[in-house]
């Protein structure tokens, strides 16, 4: 029993000062030290965030990707949609930075072009699914009972249903066009939202019934406010950064098809499948920078994800 | 496990109840529809389409006679090849597609279950660290992004695989690892998180306090708990697989059903998409029921559950 | 009586991103055959690390026993390999965790997860193992066994399901069984039955018993002697007798001020103010001295050294020098 360390210097008791044995002041700040500098659940969570260096590294990079976007076809001289036949299958080179694809046309201006209807896809299609869901899960969640479990019972059967189908349905009945992308993608999406926000608003509703069963009295609305409402956004948010690739890709896939954006406009699923009878001849760059913006956008929202998820993870929190 | 099995089987009855009455709503009133459009011109399609679809018939009577011809494994004309149905399409292309289909989940299954139990059970090492950032990168890469890749380094530059048809299995290779990394990914990634929980459950500690060989602690203990959330995604993983089979036809020129189907895309032949549609939804929400079947099988909780419910 | 497990200055620590948790920090405790041990003492204060210790499941990394000897039968487990820990976990040392309903694997059918250790160590045939585990379901109180067998956990309520760990646990008949909080997860009554469960089975078999619990009501009656831990140390150890009716470290008293008692109606539980102490950096006097309401200033300068009461009783606490007893009795005569 007797612990090595630091009884070292004490071998008896004869090594202790007499005056050593008085009663110890009770110091109330002491208490008080205790309790460490609580942080706001937000910039807890983005402390921890930052400490996740790939999704640092895709945050920034979509960022940058907005941002050239939004700017990449000013800088550029080129119109997206301009042909210029003789100019066809130009390697990268100052006049044109990614080179140009089988009608001459800029492919460096196609791509920034293709980055905003990816993004503005991806984030409509968020954005739908987030204020459907709310809605939809939150009405489920709030009325509870008979209701809940009618709307569950809905969902569990649209859950079945295979969403790429139906969506390539709505497109071909209603004719290719981003905002029937849009639209259909936003019809067959909200459901997983709907789910994660009923689950959410259950938890809260629990809690209000304890609280309110412990009469916390007037502090009640505050602790929702300050600490639940919080840590249920956490999943909602997560879940819309993992929407985001998610449609990104449908519209990648469907434009491939030619069921989404239509040629000579540009969106990354179009000018893959431009590129497919080039790259056979070796014009490897009019394939390359579409493959590689989609691959990497759709790795940077996903790492953002997955960060997102760990650091708002409440459960994690000590 | 009655209980259950009855359950799933009316929701998998109601979705598909969904999906005919959407095809059937759609073709009939939505405008661009070739059964609202004028009489097409050539009689043969006209004749077909109005055979299959009842056209004279009140709306009632139509759509009770489309039921009854999805029932019977019809699926209808096809308007730009008067000669052909959608039974004959699917007659030719679906063994390829399935082919296809099981190579994929075979390969995806296998790799990304092994991938994700040594990233678990190196967790936190190199090997976790690598085999998930790689994994992230499979779930980002849309597989027709990385068959164009595929092929413009294995094939234009390198030559070392044949870059299109299905004719011996070295054709299978390409196609087949471009439309199963994703499904890896996403297997390995749902493989890693519940073999990590897994082997902090109580009963782990229990095997190992009981002197049991480490393997046989994964193998008895371990694998069947973190495989069965993956059987319950199966379903998912396979609609993916299924819409994948469009593009990677298209690209490697694989003459399956994807190829008709991105065909009839094109040139709008409208009895071709929805019957494809509908078969192939089909097909998915009866696999989806028959993985749920298995989930109950694998679940004790649920195979010797009498009363049924969840 | 015989010495069976022997621990001497053990040390544990693990690592994390947060620093190095001293997780348990000198602990030294003996158990003699047949004895009942009870390791008592808050959540956190490390008394499942020091069983895992014993068993060598501390999980590595992050964990690393950093010093100190485990003798069990004149052997030093700490030297072991794990290979060689195999053949003496379940056969001669086994474990009961806390929580039956997560102890048993809910795909497996009982009678799979209680045969297999026996096949495994003993080489036994099923059939051979099989009518060894429905003699050990009968010896813990399971009805109908031969039916029970075939059966999957989430068949058995708590109390039984804790019934066939402890079963499993006794099959291949060990000399030590160490059961971390075994009633805890459980409801009154079944936590009687348990306990008198252990009784009997130790009547029978002769097993030498840890049991781990924060509750010493649960050690009243079975316990031969009692070790109390707190932030990592063994504060106090004493005989049954010893611990309940003359308690000295103030820990020691706070607990027992904390046990719910049944013989007195409306006796009110007094829970120990505050919350143990860091292990990331423990201080280096008494890791009690924040909460200890006869706290001095050496209590925070200097570890106190142990007392020996008795010759089973022995305790680490300042209050034990004759200059604190002086304290004491001014402060009496004061009120
Ligand atoms: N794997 C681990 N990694 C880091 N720290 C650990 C680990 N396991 C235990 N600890 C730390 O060791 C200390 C003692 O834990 P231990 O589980 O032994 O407590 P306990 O006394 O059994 O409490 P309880 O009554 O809650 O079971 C705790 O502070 C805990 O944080
Ligand atoms: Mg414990």
């Amino acid at each position: 029993m007797t612990s090595s360390d630091q009884t070292k210097f004490v071998h008896s008791p004869a090594d202790i000062p007499d005056d050593w044995f008085k009663w110890k002041d009770k110091d109330p700040e002491a208490a008080e030290t205790v309790s460490r500098p609580s942080l706001s659940y937000w910039k807890d969570a983005w402390k921890r965030l930052k400490k996740n260096k790939l999704a640092m590294a895709g945050l920034v990079f979509l960022v940058i990707l907005g941002i050239l976007a939004v700017i990449g076809p000013i800088l550029s001289p080129y119109v997206v949609t301009d042909q210029n036949r003789p100019d066809q299958f130009l390697p990268p080179s100052i006049d044109h930075w990614f080179g140009t694809d089988s009608l001459g046309r800029d492919v460096f201006t196609r791509t920034w072009y293709g980055a905003r209807i990816s993004l503005f896809v991806g984030l409509m299609a968020a954005l739908i699914d987030f204020f459907v869901g709310v809605i939809y899960g939150g009405v489920s969640g709030y009325k509870g009972g008979r209701t809940d479990s009618l709307m569950m019972r809905i969902i569990e059967i649209l859950y079945g249903l295979p969403y790429l189908l139906v969506v390539i349905l709505l497109l071909v009945v209603m004719g290719p066009s981003l905002t029937t992308i849009i639209i259909a993608l936003s019809v067959t999406g909200w459901v997983g939202m709907a789910r994660i926000v009923r689950g959410q608003v259950l938890q809260i509703k629990n809690f209000e019934f304890v609280l309110a069963s412990k009469s916390f009295g007037t502090r009640t609305p505050r602790i929702i406010r300050k600490n639940l409402l919080p840590n249920t956004m956490g999943p909602i948010i997560v879940q819309m950064t993992l929407t985001v690739p998610n449609a990104i890709f449908a519209e990648a896939f469907l434009s491939f098809l030619g069921l989404g954006i239509q040629s000579p406009y540009a969106s990354w699923g179009v000018m893959a499948n431009d590129a497919l009878g080039a790259i056979l001849s070796g014009y490897w760059w009019t394939l390359f920078f579409p493959a590689f913006f989609i691959s990497f956008t759709m790795f940077a929202f996903n790492v953002l994800g997955d960060g997102l998820q760990d650091a708002l993870d409440p459960k994690l929190r000590k | 496990m009655l209980g259950y099995i009855l359950k799933r089987f009316a929701v998998m009855v109601v979705t598909l109840w969904i999906i005919i009455t959407l095809t059937f709503v759609l073709m009939v009133t939505l405008p661009g529809s070739p059964l609202n459009e004028e009489r097409t011109t050539n009689e043969t399609v006209q004749a077909n389409l109005e055979a299959h679809y009842n056209l004279d018939e009140p709306y009632y009577i139509q759509y009770l006679l489309y039921i009854k011809s999805i029932v019977t494994f019809d699926f209808g004309p096809s308007i730009k090849q008067p000669t052909e149905t959608v039974n004959d399409l699917l007659g030719r292309g679906f063994p390829i597609s399935f082919e296809l289909g099981m190579a994929t989940i075979i390969v995806a299954v296998i790799s990304g279950i092994i991938l994700g139990i040594f990233a678990a059970l190196k967790h936190n090492g190199i090997i976790d660290y690598l085999a998930m950032t790689i994994a992230v990168l499979g779930i980002s890469i849309p597989n027709f992004v990385l068959a164009t890749l595929l092929i413009q380094t294995l094939a234009v530059y390198w030559n070392i695989l044949p870059a299109a048809t299905w004719s011996s299995p070295v054709h299978m290779i390409m196609p087949t690892i471009a439309l199963a990394t994703g499904p890896m990914a996403i297997i390995a990634r749902l493989t890693r998180s519940t073999m990590l929980e897994v082997l902090t459950q109580d009963y782990i500690k229990m095997a190992r306090a009981k002197g049991l060989k480490p393997w046989k602690i994964i193998i008895k203990h371990a694998l069947k708990n973190a495989l069965m959330p993956v059987v319950t995604i199966m379903g998912t993983l396979l609609a993916g697989i299924l819409t994948g089979t469009f593009v990677i036809e298209q690209i490697f020129g694989i003459p399956g059903m994807g190829k008709y189907f991105v065909e009839s895309i094109n040139q709008r032949d409208y009895p071709v998409i929805m019957g494809t549609t509908v078969f192939y939804s089909a097909f998915l929400i009866v696999m989806l029921f028959l993985v749920d079947i298995a989930y109950g099988f694998l679940d004790p909780r649920i195979k010797l559950h009498t009363k049924g419910g969840d | 009586m015989e010495k069976i497990l022997e621990v001497n200055d053990l040390h544990v620590t693990f690592s994390t991103f947060g620093g190095t948790v001293q997780a348990v920090r000198g602990v030294s405790f003996d158990l003699h055959k047949g004895e009942t041990l009870a390791i008592v003492g808050e959540s956190g204060c490390g008394k499942s690390v020091t069983s895992n210790a014993i068993m060598r499941l501390i999980p590595d990394p992050p964990g690393k026993i950093s010093n100190g000897t485990i003798e069990f039968k004149g052997k030093d487990l700490t030297q072991f390999s794990q290979k060689a820990m195999r053949s003496i976990r379940g056969v001669d040392i086994s474990m009961i965790f806390q929580d039956p309903m997560t102890a048993l694997n809910p795909t497996l059918t009982i009678g799979t997860q209680l045969v297999e250790g026996l096949m495994e160590h003993r080489k036994t045939s099923r059939a051979e193992a099989k009518e060894r585990a429905l003699e050990m379901m009968n010896l813990v109180g399971i009805p109908n066994p031969e039916e029970r067998f075939k059966q999957y956990p989430h068949q058995f309520s708590g109390g039984m399901r804790q019934r066939i760990v402890i079963a499993i646990a006794l099959i291949c008949e060990p000399e030590l069984l160490i059961a971390d909080e075994p009633t805890t997860a459980l409801d009154v009554t079944i936590q009687a039955q348990i306990l008198e469960l252990f009784e009997t089975i130790q009547e029978q078999t002769g097993v030498s018993i840890i049991l781990i619990t924060h509750d010493l009501g649960v050690v009243a009656k079975i316990a031969d002697r009692i070790v109390v831990m707190y932030a990592g140390k063994i504060i106090e150890e004493g005989t049954r007798k010893e611990i309940f009716y003359h308690p000295e470290h103030p820990y020691t008293k706070g607990l027992l001020k904390s046990v719910p008692r049944l013989d007195i109606k409306g006796a009110n539980l007094i829970p120990i103010d505050g919350t143990p102490p860091d292990l990331f950096s423990p201080p280096q006097g008494c890791p009690f001295t924040a909460r200890c309401s006869m706290a001095m200033e050496v209590c925070d300068k200097v570890y106190p050294l142990q007392t020996e009461l008795s010759d089973t009783h022995k305790v680490d606490c300042w209050l034990q020098d004759d200059r604190a007893e002086q304290l004491v009795a001014q402060a009496a005569d004061k009120t």
